[in-house]
């Protein structure tokens, strides 16, 4: 299982790329934070989510 | 311009407060506010009251009437650079912070380059893939530096709902997470200068060395 904000989730062998359109987000308007670090958005494509993993997607909303 | 009030006696009154150790931290510290809008003109006038030496101030923008109702110009202010009009209100208020202005819009290109000497990085855009873009570069470009960001603070919601939270070691986000300014249709200067000074709070911990 990942864990992903906050909920466990069936992610694990997808890339996060995947998971990102899988769960609808708008890759322009996210940062992911994977296991403490923010993932590089050139690393999206290329990293598999693993049993164990722990991430956040944050989706920023507009406003300021 | 600045009367009786001379450095040392402002000096002297924040470590009189926060001790001479936080004070002189906070004196020899520079945050960059990107964006000068609701959020970050709040957040600018908040680190300089509350002691930052240096701040680096970023906006493309001049100011509008429609801005008067959440940002911190003056009528008189309309139609000048939002960066001079802030760096103007920031002298009145606090005479000795040292202030960079660059007048220039913030892409993932020219990022790096404006925000090299910030100790924080304070994200204050209205536009969400904006928002992306500055902590997605920051956070891959400059690991070292601490960043602060905000999402969430549109409409009349409730002011408790806004908060703050560490996602990184470096990156922490205010803000209810789901407000949206498309959605709610409008922004109301409380809760965007509410979220403005959660940002500006944890930039002041980080720097003070209280986090």
């Amino acid at each position: 299982m990942v864990k992903i904000n906050g909920e466990l989730t069936e992610a694990a062998g997808k890339t996060v790329e995947e998971y990102l359109s899988s769960a609808g987000y708008d890759k322009k308007r996210v940062a992911v934070e994977l296991n403490g670090d923010i993932l590089p958005k050139c690393a999206y494509a290329d990293t598999v989510l693993k049993d164990g993993d722990s991430a956040e997607v944050v989706s920023f909303v507009g406003g300021g | 311009m600045s009367g009786a009030v001379d450095r040392q006696a402002l000096h002297r009154v924040l470590a009189e407060r926060y001790g001479e150790e936080t004070a002189a931290r906070l004196e020899n510290s520079t945050v960059a506010v990107c964006g000068l809008g609701g959020l970050g003109s709040n957040i600018a006038i908040d680190l300089a009251r509350g002691g930052v030496g240096k701040l680096i101030l970023i906006d493309f923008d001049r100011v509008d009437i429609s801005n008067l109702h959440r940002q911190q110009y003056k009528a008189a202010q309309v139609g000048m650079l939002k960066t001079e009009a802030m760096a103007e209100n920031i002298r009145e208020i606090m005479p000795y912070t040292q202030i960079v202005t660059y007048n220039v819009k913030l892409t993932e290109e020219n990022i790096c380059k404006y925000v090299a000497d910030a100790d924080v990085v304070c994200e204050a855009f209205d536009e969400a893939d904006s928002k992306a873009v500055l902590i997605n570069t920051v956070c891959e470009k400059l690991p070292e530096k601490y960043i602060i960001s905000s999402s969430g603070m549109a409409g009349f919601g409730d002011g408790n709902d806004i908060k703050t939270r560490r996602i990184t070691d470096k990156f922490f986000l205010c803000g209810d997470g789901k407000s949206d300014v498309e959605s709610e249709k409008t922004l109301v200067s409380a809760r965007v200068s509410l979220c403005a000074a959660h940002e500006a709070l944890a930039a002041l911990k980080l720097l003070a060395g209280k986090i």
